[in-house]
């Protein structure tokens, strides 16, 4: 939920043409696809300290906000017991940030994290997160029903940096439709 | 980023932009561009003609002369709820092109410069001096719209003066009761400015209006850049909003990060307690 990727995507020409992404299927058709999106953030510092105390602070409502938005299917959760603790990491560095869930598609993804209160949120990601110095964000499609393990998430992040956006692991700026898609 | 590789398409996509700007030259054109714009909803032919003051044959025809040339786009649709000619078949409607027409000559590249700037900001998590920028930025272009000082405003003369300097800066305001998602007189509750001519006021707005409500902005002028960086450029536009209010003198209103799909990422909204009192100047 929290780092961006730092690729400024092409620069579009002066055209008529040059329409916005935002097109998607209707969206509650049910797919025999769902998104799985994974977000890695370099913690500036311990989850623990003062400097990440609002952060935490902010993390029921959050996953609240995110649990109750429209699309939204699953979240990887560490430990049950304590739904709002942040997932420890075995593939990740211990001081990586990881966010791992998945979503009925690319919108309802998109308008959970960047309108309203999520992205109120996001504006102070720069007290909390340091650059990672790589992409740190990465989408695909799974079978509906599917959910994903931190180690297929970093799979696909691993893909993404290698060979760019393509099917198997995009970005919100180049994205894939579902392999169903008509 | 590719900014060398399209000498060649570079012509032929000047070409098109102008063509599609040329379009816009025909004033009645250039009215129904607006209205249609503007709007907020799918638009049929006749109100764009009524809304223009044009023949319906006559305002179909350029219709489909900037659907033509991608400025708008159409949809058809069986008018919904709606009695009179066609009611019966789908009909056809104009919308605002989801697509950006932009043209410098000379050649001016501040899209590039500005998707560049802003990853670098980005990487810099920069967030606080780009919304301290954006801020002075709205603060001086809202003190264009400023009362004469010494009047004091009630909320929605605040309201007129804030639309006027949002309009301004592209933003397309409209104004919305504060229930949200009540749809009480049917037809044209999308909003009550409507006018694609720049003129008429936010206001004007339902019988009870008590200078409250929302503004939404159906615009949002820095819309690729917002794509690309959320919460980058959508923090500046908030502070920029922000800065607005404060230039405009408009104290009872306050933007906010809002959750509409469409539009710009902010609205405004009475601040607490400022509609009770009036005159409150915070």
């Amino acid at each position: 939920m929290a780092a961006m990727p730092n690729t400024p995507a092409p620069a579009r020409t002066a055209s008529t043409d040059s329409v916005s992404p935002a097109v998607s299927p209707a969206a509650g058709s049910s797919s025999a696809y769902q998104l799985a999106q994974l977000n890695v953030a370099q913690l500036r510092a311990p989850i623990d300290s003062p400097q990440l105390a609002d952060f935490v602070a902010g993390l029921h409502k959050i996953n609240q906000l995110a649990e109750a938005s429209p699309g939204f299917v699953w979240r990887l959760i560490g430990d049950e017991a304590n739904p709002d603790a942040t997932y420890e990491p075995a593939v990740f560095a211990a001081d990586v940030l990881v966010n791992l869930s998945v979503w009925a598609d690319i919108d309802t993804l998109w308008d959970f994290a960047y309108r309203g209160p999520h992205l109120d949120y996001l504006r102070r990601r720069g007290e909390w997160f340091g650059d990672i110095g790589e992409r740190s964000q990465v989408m695909w499609w799974v079978p509906a029903g599917h959910r994903p393990t931190e180690q297929e998430g970093a799979e696909r992040l691993e893909l993404l940096r290698r060979n760019g956006p393509s099917p198997e692991a995009f970005t919100f700026r180049q994205r894939h439709p579902a392999p169903d898609a008509g | 980023m590719d900014v060398n590789k399209r000498d060649d398409a570079h012509g032929n996509a000047q070409d098109d932009a102008l063509d599609a700007l040329a379009v816009l030259a025909d004033p009645v054109r250039r009215a129904l561009f607006r209205y249609v714009a503007a709007a907020g909803h799918d638009v049929g032919r006749a109100e764009a003609a009524d809304a223009v003051g044009v023949q319906r044959t006559l305002a179909a025809h350029h219709l489909d002369k900037l659907a033509e040339v991608g400025l708008v786009d159409v949809a058809f649709a069986r008018p919904a709820g709606r009695s009179g000619p066609g009611a019966g078949r789908p009909a056809k409607y104009y919308r605002a092109s989801a697509g950006e027409v932009a043209v410098s000559v000379p050649r001016r590249e501040y899209d590039a410069a500005g998707l560049v700037l802003a990853d670098a900001l980005e990487r810099l998590r920069a967030d606080d001096a780009v919304a301290a920028s954006g801020r002075a930025e709205g603060r001086a272009a809202g003190r264009a719209f400023r009362a004469p000082e010494g009047v004091r405003e009630s909320v929605a003369e605040q309201r007129e003066r804030l639309a006027a300097a949002l309009r301004a800066r592209g933003y397309e305001p409209v104004v919305e009761s504060g229930v949200s998602g009540a749809d009480e007189s049917g037809a044209d509750a999308s909003g009550s400015e409507a006018s694609g001519a720049g003129e008429s006021a936010a206001g004007g707005s339902g019988p009870g209006d008590g200078g409250g409500g929302v503004v939404r902005l159906r615009n949002c002028p820095f819309h690729r850049l917002a794509e690309q960086f959320p919460p980058l450029v959508c923090g500046m536009n908030l502070a920029l909003l922000e800065g607005l209010v404060e230039g405009v003198g408009a104290s009872a209103w306050r933007p906010r990060i809002g959750s509409g799909a469409d539009g710009c990422c902010v609205v405004l909204e009475v601040r607490e307690g400022a509609e009770a009192s009036k005159n409150n100047d915070d």
